[in-house]
């Protein structure tokens, strides 16, 4: 259809319309953490100011902040990585044998509050002494990726064609051989999506490193809530952090975006 | 030989064992240690062993004016954000339903709101609602009117606290919806435009009855997520000023990590439990109703 001038301007200001107020308070962001103290605060908002770095300078100058970020890299590898070795096989089996019980079951991992998790989690790990240790956190964070994992997988596997597994077993490799040197190589895109998505929940999750990690172990989400808790908010610091925690998953989004699109929407489309 | 074919005949159990495990003592594990705390009387403040009382902890909940406050503002909350979530999301995702340049950006910018920390965001907007040097209210200057107390007051808390939700959740909507129209068969738009019906005809016959289905589902699964918000309320109010923004989740949490209040704080949780089980048998009934 041929679509007038007219038309197109007014698309373009809807658009605006719909783009600008999901932009902005990125932007906000972004140039505050480049305002000096004196500059976030001022009144009426500046929009020109004397950029400064001070605040990133601040942020990684400090020990515990890098310490909080090289936490978030290894609970959130970790989590993903263990979530694949245990979620794959288990997203095969659910294809191949039609298995929709523990389909349901794992997904209930994703339905339920976290809290109804945490909090015997608590006592248990305390009893262990795994209160504040990477073990504990890097499980309750499994428990995030692996329900992603199995969803995004066992629909990706159920749309290769059986006869991919069966002509090798023709030639004499077991299932779980043909699982591993045909089936995997032929899921990048599925383990693309599922690995990305999977990151960034473990990545942004709060409540289950607040409650389960201390000085040692604490990651990122903490470093920044904690900032808040000062008496006087040092803004510039807060928004610099937060542009630091955001960038490795905006990075992804933007890497995988095609990924990233299909695993968040394919729960409500395709069931 | 012999032991590849014993793993072979069990693959579908031994497949799916690790998993299954992890689930269980992760998960099914600690849900029904939850159940079983929430009939005992145990706070790990008072020193005193854990003792049953069978439903008592859920009458004293009951009882309390706090939950029942927590309770409307969770329901309050929830259908607020996700009912304009979905009209606006669906509106949105019918507007970008279309080819143009830059389609794939604007996507882009959908999805940062969802990839972004919900920690960090909370915090980002607290800096925009901040009375005294908030973006916010220097807009309501700028067009004269009153300032706002945004998440300060109590009466205007909810209401700014579910405008960040609808900010951060429109876009999955939209990105859901358009999932779906892509998927739409053109056949009916076809014959709709041989016999001239208009665009606001075929949007109103055609387009919204065929992506029913997959609104509903979105809104579903959005609620089941709106009443568990945690992130975006613990960061920026606490719950508070007051009580005024406490959720069921904030209030298990205080409960829980707080007071140490574990056996008031279990039956918290069943009841949302029960919300979310609610919620949850309605997708697989809307579901199975458009065979989905």
């Amino acid at each position: 259809m041929k679509t007038t001038i007219g038309q197109r301007i007014i698309f373009l200001v809807v658009l605006l319309l719909i783009l600008v107020p999901t932009i902005f308070p990125f932007l906000w962001m972004l140039l505050s953490s480049f305002k000096s103290q004196v500059d976030i605060i001022a009144w009426p908002p500046k929009f020109i100011f004397e950029v400064t770095l001070r605040n990133y300078l601040k942020v990684f100058g400090e020990q515990q902040f890098l310490r909080y970020l090289m936490n978030s890299s290894i609970v959130g590898i970790s989590a993903v990585a263990l979530s694949l070795l245990i979620g794959l096989p288990a997203a095969y089996s659910i294809a191949r044998f039609g298995q929709r019980k523990l389909m349901v079951l794992i997904l209930v991992a994703r339905l339920m509050p976290g809290i109804s998790f945490l909090m015997p989690w608590y006592i248990i790990f305390s009893r262990l002494g795994l209160m504040d240790s990477y073990t504990a956190l890097i499980l309750s964070h499994m428990l995030i990726a692996l329900p992603v994992v199995v969803w995004v997988m066992s629909a990706y596997f159920e749309t290769l064609p059986r006869e991919m597994e069966e002509s090798a077993m023709i030639d004499g490799a077991t299932q779980q051989r043909a699982f591993v040197s045909i089936i995997l190589p032929l899921s990048t895109p599925g383990i693309v999506t599922a690995t990305t998505l999977s990151f960034i929940f473990s990545w942004n999750n709060f409540m289950f490193s607040q409650v389960l990690s201390m000085a040692k172990t604490r990651t990122l989400p903490i470093a920044i809530y904690n900032f808040m808790s000062y008496a006087e908010v040092d803004w510039g610091g807060v928004m610099a952090s937060a542009v630091t925690i955001m960038t490795p998953a905006i990075i992804l989004t933007m890497i995988f975006q095609k990924y990233v699109v299909k695993g968040l929407t394919m729960g409500a489309v395709k069931g | 030989m012999i032991k590849s074919g014993f793993f072979e005949k069990r693959l579908r159990y031994l497949f799916p064992l690790p998993a299954v495990l992890f689930v269980l003592l992760l998960m099914v594990f600690p849900v029904v240690y939850t159940l079983f705390v929430s009939f005992s009387d145990w706070a790990l403040t008072s020193g005193r062993p854990m003792k049953f009382v069978g439903l008592g902890s859920y009458l004293k909940v009951l009882r309390e004016p706090r939950f029942i406050a927590a309770l409307e503002r969770t329901f309050f909350f929830t259908l607020g954000a996700v009912l304009i979530e979905s009209v606006l999301g669906t509106g949105i995702a019918i507007i970008l339903n279309r080819h143009f340049r830059g389609k794939n950006a604007v996507k882009f910018v959908l999805l940062l709101p969802l990839v972004a920390t919900p920690v960090a965001i909370g915090i980002v907007w607290n800096l925009f609602y901040d009375p005294t040097i908030g973006f916010l209210n220097y807009v309501l200057n700028l067009f004269g009117l009153p300032q706002s107390g945004w998440v300060t007051a109590s009466r205007t808390v909810l209401p700014s606290l579910m405008l960040v939700d609808i900010w951060q959740w429109t876009p999955m909507i939209t990105l859901i919806v358009l999932a779906g129209l892509a998927g739409l068969s053109q056949e009916p738009y076809e014959s709709a435009r041989v016999d001239g019906a208009s665009h606001f005809q075929i949007l109103r016959l055609i387009t919204l009855p065929l992506i029913m289905p997959t609104v509903l589902t979105a809104l579903i699964l959005r609620a089941i997520d709106a009443l568990k918000t945690f992130d975006i309320i613990y960061a920026m109010t606490g719950g508070g000023p007051g009580y005024s923004s406490e959720t069921i989740n904030i209030m298990a949490f205080k409960y829980s990590f707080e007071y140490f209040d574990l056996g008031t704080a279990s039956a918290i949780l069943v009841f949302l439990f029960f919300l979310v089980l609610l919620f949850s048998l309605a997708v697989m009934k809307v579901r199975k109703q458009f065979e989905l």
